[in-house]
């Protein structure tokens, strides 16, 4: 061991005894290092954390109202597509309804129109009949005239005379018609 | 550095067992170094102590500079560290012990003497460097006497006068006829016994553990002759095993210091009951 060393030991021999010129050197070695920390270097930290945490924050709300909006979004849409299904249900039932009504009411129009044109076809034969009939039992009426007149040679010109026979004829012919027609 | 290799590797170079050489022990005289400059007489003078003291300080505060200088939301690996760092004092030391409404004053002050405290006993295990700082007494008195200046002025802001003392005495009534002799110790415990033994605690570790690290270091060079050689070699594996455990110690020691100040500092807020 050197003999300085030796002295100097000798010299400090209470190492709890702190030397003035270090305590002043640790002083200000400490005071350095608070000092950057203290004005300039955590507070800069402090704040990107603050940023952090509100970003962060801010993230999750923005999840947050984006998934509330979604669900509304899909709530929303739930809920249009029940009603549309519902409003097609709603038309094709009155589809089916008014071409029920509408079939119907055809029906019923063509029977009418049916009817109607039988009734026609009836009259209308009826009619032609009626006057088949009396041409018919005036042209017979005429020529049974004539032909009586040719025959008998007497001129049955008398009108009243003339029509009463004819009528005692016919009535004879129709006698016999609807005769004919009962045994049938 | 001195010329004298004595005070570079503390002990003598070429001594060995079995040479009619003494073990040079460490000692005292481990902790004393020759001034760089001036003169150990003059009390102006810088010795290597001193040198990584203040180099101790630029590298914590380069250290942070690098990593909050310019801070990112999204952080870099060297931020990554530095706030895994100071999220640690910040919640697990001082929201823990003052709670995080009263201590977030107090937390530029407890990270600095975290890292600074820290800075000062990695220096054991720096290559060339191989000192830590805080076994030097001084260094651990100047920081306790920052923090018992704090507190003491911080109970008589929050407590005035007679708080303050009552703070400082345990003042309790219950205790009846104890109390004089009760107060006696409470007051020499807190106001005296404190401030020292939260100085000394720190300095005696750092120092047993330099102590260890240089006798085991020593030994390892000392045993290096003949036989001696199978003890060297358990020397060695042994300053390797102290090396780690003194990495260990560095970080607790750190962390106990600013655990009992923030102790000392609620104590000094809190009601006294």
């Amino acid at each position: 061991m050197s003999q300085l060393l030796t002295v100097a030991a000798e010299e400090m021999e209470n190492p709890l005894i702190p030397p003035i010129p270090e305590l002043v050197i640790g002083l200000i070695a400490f005071v350095i290092v608070f000092g950057f920390l203290a004005k300039k270097l955590l507070p800069n930290i402090n704040k990107v954390l603050e940023q952090r945490r509100e970003a962060i924050e801010g993230g999750i709300e923005k999840a947050e109202a984006a998934q509330t909006e979604a669900q509304s979004v899909l709530e929303q849409y739930k809920a249009q597509l029940a009603e549309a299904r519902h409003e097609a249900a709603r038309l094709r039932q009155e589809a089916q309804e008014q071409g029920a009504t509408l079939i119907a009411e055809m029906r019923a129009e063509g029977q009418r129109q049916r009817e109607e044109i039988i009734a026609a076809g009836h009259s209308q034969l009826a009619a032609d009949r009626k006057a088949a009939a009396s041409a018919l039992r005036q042209d017979v009426g005429q020529l049974a005239t004539e032909l009586a007149g040719k025959l008998v040679g007497e001129s049955l010109e008398d009108h009243a005379r003339q029509s009463r026979t004819i009528d005692r004829f016919l009535d004879g012919l129709d006698e016999t018609a609807s005769k004919a027609e009962a045994t049938r | 550095m001195s010329a004298d290799p004595t005070q570079v590797l503390a002990f003598e170079t070429d001594c060995h067992i079995f040479d009619g050489c003494g073990f040079p022990a460490p000692g005292l005289h481990s902790f004393l170094f020759e001034p760089l400059v001036g003169d150990a007489d003059s009390s102006v003078y810088f010795n290597k102590t001193m040198l990584l003291a203040l180099l101790g300080s630029v590298i914590v505060i380069g250290f942070f500079w690098a990593a909050f200088r310019k801070p990112k939301v999204v952080p870099g690996k060297l931020q990554m560290v530095a706030e895994a760092g100071y999220d640690f004092v910040r919640r697990g030391v001082v929201y823990e012990t003052i709670g995080k409404k009263e201590g977030e004053k107090y937390v530029p002050l407890i990270v600095s003497l975290f890292f600074f405290i820290w800075m000062m006993n990695i220096w054991s295990i720096v290559p060339v460097a191989q000192f830590p700082v805080t076994s030097i007494i001084a260094y651990p008195a100047v920081l306790a006497g920052i923090v018992y200046v704090l507190w003491v002025s911080l109970t008589f802001k929050r407590h005035g006068f007679v708080g303050a003392f009552k703070n400082f005495s345990g003042y309790d009534k219950s205790l009846g006829p104890v109390l004089p002799l009760a107060m006696g110790i409470e007051l020499l415990s807190n106001l005296i016994v404190r401030p020292f033994t939260h100085a000394v605690r720190l300095f005696a570790n750092m120092f047993a553990g330099h102590t260890l690290l240089l006798l085991f270091t020593i030994a390892s060079w000392y045993l290096l002759n003949g036989i001696g050689i199978a003890y060297a070699g358990v020397s060695f594996i042994m300053v390797i095993v102290m090396t780690a455990f003194e990495l260990f110690i560095q970080a607790l020691q750190a962390y106990v210091f600013v655990l009992l100040t923030c102790t000392f500092i609620q104590g000094a807020l809190a009601e006294h009951h």
